[in-house]
């Protein structure tokens, strides 16, 4: 089997000019891989890398050294290497990211945030909305709530909305950082389905979770952030 | 738009710059556009961007350098060379530029249909009633009271005068936007509801645009590119999450550290 995400040697350090060129090594040394329909997570204490590895995938950091390598469109691009728009065409369709916090954009309504990726894929508005709010019904996220911006929900609600919003798609790689931290039970639960789904699908996943419980019910293979620490 | 023409650069820079005497606003740009992408420009006053938006459009000659741009035709062609009807053909239909001051873009004393319908009737168009219409279809687009078409804009909010503004140049349908600090002066309420409209409007029509702005929450909401510029250089260029999220350079990590937290 191909693997989706296949990472080796990849490094990150901050450098903090404005506190005098600080070095704050970040990773350094990450190796692992992900296969279609697997969800690896990654596992190690606050502060060991864990969220810089999934912004390093995701293009959101630079990575330093080493390679990412993901499948995108049928080739293996090197991430630490691409050029923007390469990063962009993948995020747009490789690559899904839920992150802990929802950033939402002002004025613009939870079913319109929810459905931004398939309509930037090109699906019509209606099939789209009805796609958002079929998933935002499963998140227990009021009907009566959709056409407000979720800029004044609360921290669970932002964050179910941001969950359906990183679910909605149909892309091959998925990234969850702390996509449970603050759901009750029966909202957990339903992340745990909608990852298993996912599985089924051929999604490969990489997740960041705490909670113990539902780390053993989505993970396939924990990778220990703590080897990779770079700062030892 | 074809996959194909969208690997092909819409405006190209190559080693762009300017300097008055010994003076020099903006030197060795180079970076390649694309359709439907857009570029912000950031930096502090003086650092040089609104010089280079001004090379970039053509409404100032550099002193070194070259800016391509390429015609509908599929063909690049260097803006110093275009001939007076090819330029206008750029100004009136291809290009829009949003400035800063609406009364900058806009004729403050003739009505707000006027104004949109005037860059039709530079492009040909002579049929009244066609004309009002597609004025008054814009004027929704951009959320003001089509029952205010017949007001000048200097009756208008500032708000208002700058959504008008957008409309104008946008009823042309070109492939690409400039746009010189569009929110600047704004309150922000009415900021939030421009950025908003302008992202939206940039996606349905998936026009490039380069956007000058010193507000890197304006680069973030707007942009997928960033290039920041420092006396008159660009210093750091990248996707604009990974700049703004992962700045390398000392005077970025200024910028970014400098953003008051929400």
């Amino acid at each position: 089997m191909t693997a989706m995400i296949d990472i080796a040697d990849a490094e990150k350090t901050f450098v903090m000019h404005l506190q005098g060129g600080v070095e704050l090594p970040v990773v350094r040394g990450v190796s692992f891989h992900v296969d279609p329909g697997e969800c690896v997570v990654l596992a190690g204490p606050s502060g060991a890398g864990k969220s810089s590895i999934l912004k390093m995938i995701f293009g959101n950091y630079r990575c330093d050294g080493g390679r990412i390598g993901v499948r995108h469109q049928g080739r293996e691009i090197n991430l630490a290497e691409a050029e923007p728009r390469q990063i962009l065409s993948i995020r747009r369709h490789t690559i899904g990211y839920v992150s802990q916090f929802l950033r939402a954009v002002p004025r613009v309504a939870t079913l319109d945030v929810v459905a931004e990726l398939l309509l930037a894929g090109g699906v019509a508005r209606d099939p789209a909305r009805e796609a958002a709010g079929a998933l935002l019904r499963r998140l227990n996220i009021p009907e009566r709530l959709w056409s407000l911006p979720p800029s004044t929900f609360s921290g669970g609600e932002q964050q179910r909305v941001n969950i359906a919003r990183g679910f909605i798609s149909d892309l091959p790689i998925l990234l969850l950082d702390e996509p449970t931290a603050s759901l009750d039970a029966a909202n957990r639960a339903v992340v745990v389905e909608l990852v298993n789904e996912k599985k089924r699908q051929g999604v490969a996943m990489v997740a960041i979770v705490h909670d113990d419980e539902i780390r053993h019910l989505i993970a396939d293979r924990i990778v220990d952030v703590t080897s990779f620490a770079a700062a030892a | 738009m074809a996959e194909q023409d969208n690997d092909q650069p819409l405006l190209l820079a190559e080693g762009l710059g300017k300097s008055y005497g010994r003076l020099t606003a903006c030197r060795d740009v180079s970076f390649a556009l694309y359709p439907g992408e857009v570029l912000a420009i950031v930096g502090e006053s003086g650092s040089g961007k609104s010089t280079l938006l001004q090379l970039l459009s053509a409404q100032l000659a550099p002193s070194a350098g070259r800016v391509s741009y390429r015609m509908r035709d599929g063909v690049m062609r260097d803006l110093a060379m275009l001939g007076e009807a090819e330029r206008r053909f750029l100004f009136r239909t291809d290009w829009g530029f949003v400035h800063q001051d609406p009364a900058q873009g806009l004729r403050m004393a003739v009505s707000a249909g006027a104004n949109v319908g005037e860059r039709l009737m530079a492009v040909g168009w002579n049929h009244y009633g066609k004309i009002r219409d597609t004025a008054s279809s814009w004027l929704e687009r951009v959320e003001l009271d089509v029952a205010r078409i017949d007001d000048a804009p200097k009756t208008y909010s500032g708000g208002m005068r700058q959504r008008l503004q957008i409309a104008r140049n946008l009823v042309t349908e070109p492939r690409l936007v400039f746009m010189d600090e569009p929110t600047g002066g704004l309150d922000v309420s009415v900021q939030a509801r421009l950025l908003d409209l302008m992202r939206t409007l940039v996606n349905e029509l998936d026009l490039a645009a380069i956007v000058v702005t010193h507000d890197l929450a304006v680069a973030r909401l707007l942009s997928h590119r960033v290039m920041v510029m420092q006396g008159g250089a660009v210093i750091e260029t990248g996707l604009t999450d990974q700049v703004l999220d992962d700045p390398r350079e000392p005077y970025t990590q200024l910028l970014v550290s400098s953003i008051l937290p929400a």
